[in-house]
């Protein structure tokens, strides 16, 4: 498969995943701000440092209300993550390789992007953010059910499967890192039910309620932690998302699991070697969010490698091909 | 009744429709009877319909010096139109006959230059052609074959016969249209589908594929397709082209020449490649072999297509073939190497590079439509009764500063179809492109893309110029 192919299936699907995850940012803090007790100021900065684009928000924006922090994640052309820009990325993409995807595939994206743009067009108000909202995540899953059912598994399959893991590995720790900005009223509400209350907001933005009900019963912050982050089986939990994006890795370059050919496969073994032996207590051990802000780093530097070893160019001497050479 | 068909008036043009006002051609009665008797506003609930199709395909075209989103959805009318059997039979013969006499025309200005000693094309012509490439001379593409790929343009004017009015012979672009024009005509009138025998046009794909493969001499030959990159007007099909054949849409910073073979960058090292659909301009191939100052392009790519170790469709050089002002001598280069009569006519010619003629057209620059010998697109285009006192004298001007850069010719009244405006159908002027392949023998696609000028009384029928399209219907 062409470098550049492989790479825009990449990027289409990190779009459009990223695009959902963000629809679900929103709706994790719209969910936890609406059950706040009366007369608590609504939050909307920690969701801007959730995302990891604080400064870039605090140039143009100042100080983050509801309306400007939603304009910015949902419809801020100038900024690259919003989902508007997420479905004009994920479609220049697709465009670059209509050919190797399948057209349904291609005219869900297509139709993705047209209902994003003609939504945002007129602006939002908070009815039509929630069926905003839906609809992007409702978007975002057909995209993926076409791609299971009308792209051959092979090659350019697994990468779409990476980039979409990756992506929904790093957004994952994201969200629960909303809870850890999300300011209780007092200390003391550690614990009580409106504690839970928001664990249970955050679990549903991550689609992961009724899943973590099976395997827990009920809501207990540790809980929760330990099923977005160690679960082998459930689709959104970063485990999952690490397991199934090596086993992509692998089918790419065709080398054994427990065994590497590049820095790729190097760093995302061992990124996921670390949750596979690894505990709950290993993870709070000197804060969740430190914990959830090296495992971003990591992500990234796994995705660097993805790029450097099979999209980027490689440097090819070309003197010794041209028409002197054999002319002479 | 919402369509009126009873009111609709061909005017003093031909009508592919209609013998006269109220009196249908015979292949179209089936047509227009199906069409009147659709129930008020349902020709244009399908028009609609058919849009949105359009739409959800992302059926796009982008247009140079636009900056509005970069592309544009394709404007497509639903009134399709149809030729007869005999019609084309004409069609298909003409057109063969003319791609064989130009494929030894430019085979002989790259090698011995007969036609110019015999003088039956003045030599100056060539050289002054900035389409006649240098570097090409003695090129030896696969069986002598330069030109496997071309669209023709043709018209219909009010004497009712067709009349050749450009070759394009470079990188003919537009038959993704008549390819998804279809599709969305088969969604919008399955009936008539069912009623009448209308050619498929479906089999291009996989015709141009075998065209390809004939250009190696290998069992399973690697092909891609080379395009300029998604900002391209013609992108679309770049990408619609190599879904159908199955092949890999390549740009050229996909490629490298490595040990004199061209190859392509994949996730697993370099893999050899061995025929190219380039869909990209002379220019652009090769900075070592035309511009030394582009980046763009593939280093090496024209040496190993000297060696026979690439094959390129179309080759380079093609383009002094399409040069509109050796079009005006095609039908002495059908005379001179196939010793024919040209099957299809050329519309009259007058070059500025000859002096009376050039006298003639600035004295009549009123009624010519003029052209830049070397574009394409509709650009530089003056169409003389349309045109403003001032555009006439800038044409007057830049004519006498480079008489050998235009033609002129006639104003055609073009033929007209019935086409959909509002509520109602209205007349308006279309041309036809059939395309044409040349592999092991050469064949034409039996259809072939109706553009039409959607302006009312328009002739400009580009699409980057106001003009739509409609679907080709040919009769079996």
């Amino acid at each position: 498969m062409l470098s550049r192919v492989a790479s825009s299936i990449y990027w289409l699907n990190r779009y459009i995943e990223r695009a959902e995850n963000y629809a679900r940012f929103i709706e994790v803090n719209l969910n936890m701000t609406l059950d706040l007790p009366r007369g608590t100021m609504e939050q909307w900065e920690p969701l801007v440092f959730t995302t990891g684009d604080h400064e870039s928000f605090a140039g143009r924006y100042g100080k983050p209300t509801k309306e400007t922090v939603i304009q910015f994640l949902l419809a801020d052309p100038a900024n690259p993550n919003s989902i508007l820009s997420c479905l004009v990325a994920a479609r220049e993409n697709a465009r670059s390789v209509r050919e190797v995807i399948s057209s349904d595939m291609w005219e869900q994206v297509n139709r993705f992007y047209l209902m994003v743009r003609d939504a945002l067009s007129n602006g939002w108000s908070r009815q039509s953010l929630h069926t905003f909202l839906t609809e992007v995540k409702a978007n975002s899953h057909l995209f993926l059910g076409i791609t299971d059912a009308t792209m051959s598994h092979g090659e350019g399959w697994h990468f779409a499967r990476l980039g979409r893991l990756l992506e929904r590995a790093d957004k994952t720790s994201r969200i629960l890192d909303v809870k850890y900005f999300m300011l209780l009223p007092t200390v003391d509400e550690v614990g009580t039910p409106f504690d839970i209350i928001q664990w249970s907001a955050l679990l549903k933005s991550a689609s992961a309620l009724e899943m973590y009900y099976k395997r827990f019963g009920r809501i207990a912050p540790d809980d929760v932690t330990a099923f977005l982050i160690l679960d082998s089986t459930f689709p959104r939990a970063i485990r999952y998302c690490l397991i199934k994006s090596e086993d992509s890795l692998h089918a790419i370059s065709g080398s054994e699991h427990g065994a590497y050919q590049n820095h790729a496969e190097k760093r995302l073994g061992r990124l996921r070697a670390e949750l596979d032996f690894g505990d709950l207590e290993d993870c709070l051990t000197g804060g969740l969010h430190e914990f959830l802000d090296r495992f971003q780093g990591q992500i990234n530097f796994v995705g660097d490698a993805i790029c450097e070893t099979f999209f980027a160019p490689r440097p090819i001497h070309i003197h010794s091909t041209i028409v002197g050479a054999e002319a002479q | 009744m919402g369509i009126r068909f009873s009111q609709y008036d061909p005017e003093r043009f031909y009508d592919e429709l209609y013998e006269e006002k109220g009196q249908p051609r015979p292949g179209s009665t089936l047509l227009l009877k199906k069409l009147a008797s659709l129930p008020e506003g349902e020709l244009r609930k399908r028009q609609e319909a058919a849009e949105r199709v359009i739409l959800n395909m992302g059926m796009t075209f982008s247009i140079y010096g636009s900056n509005n989103g970069h592309e544009q959805i394709f404007p497509f009318d639903i009134v399709p139109r149809i030729v007869t059997a005999s019609d084309w039979e004409r069609i298909d013969s003409g057109l063969c006959q003319r791609i064989r006499a130009l494929n030894l025309f430019i085979n002989d200005v790259y090698h011995d230059q007969k036609i110019l000693k015999d003088g039956v094309i003045p030599a100056e012509l060539i050289y002054t052609s900035k389409s006649f490439l240098q570097p090409c001379m003695g090129l030896q593409p696969p069986r002598g074959i330069w030109c496997h790929i071309a669209g023709i343009d043709l018209v219909r004017i009010s004497d009712g016969r067709y009349y050749v009015l450009e070759d394009n012979t470079r990188c003919p672009s537009g038959v993704a249209y008549v390819l998804e024009a279809r599709q969305v005509m088969k969604r919008t009138f399955p009936e008539l589908f069912e009623a009448y025998r209308v050619r498929p046009v479906d089999g291009y794909p996989s015709q141009l594929l075998e065209t390809l493969r004939s250009l190696s001499e290998l069992p399973d030959p690697t092909i891609v397709i080379l395009t300029p990159g998604i900002f391209n007007s013609a992108y679309y099909e770049h990408s619609l082209l190599a879904q159908k054949m199955g092949v890999e849409l390549v740009e050229a910073n996909d490629l490298v020449v490595v040990d004199g073979f061209v190859h392509k960058r994949t996730t697993k090292g370099s893999q050899r490649v061995d025929v190219i659909y380039r869909r990209i301009n002379d220019d652009y191939l090769d900075p070592l072999a035309f511009r030394r100052d582009s980046l763009l392009g593939v280093p090496g790519l024209m040496e190993s297509y000297k060696r026979g170790r690439v094959a390129l469709a179309n080759s380079p050089g093609t383009g002094v073939s399409d040069d509109k002002a050796i079009y005006a001598y095609v039908p002495k280069i059908i005379n001179y190497y196939l010793a024919e009569e040209p099957i299809l006519p050329n519309v009259p010619t007058y070059l500025c590079s000859d002096r009376r003629d050039r006298t003639y057209v600035l004295e009549h620059l009123d009624q010519l439509v003029v052209k830049a010998t070397n574009e394409a697109g509709g650009y530089g285009m003056m169409i003389g009764p349309h045109a403003s006192k001032q555009e006439r004298e800038d044409c007057a001007r830049r004519i006498e500063a480079d008489p050998r850069n235009y033609i002129a010719q006639p104003t055609l009244a073009l033929s007209r179809v019935p086409t959909l405006v509002d509520d109602h159908l209205e007349g308006r002027h279309v041309d036809l492109r059939p395309y044409v392949l040349y592999g092991r023998d050469v064949s034409v696609l039996p259809g072939g893309m109706t553009r039409v000028a959607l302006r009312k009384g328009s002739l400009v029928v580009n699409s980057s110029q106001g003009g739509g399209n409609k679907d080709t219907w040919v009769l079996s």
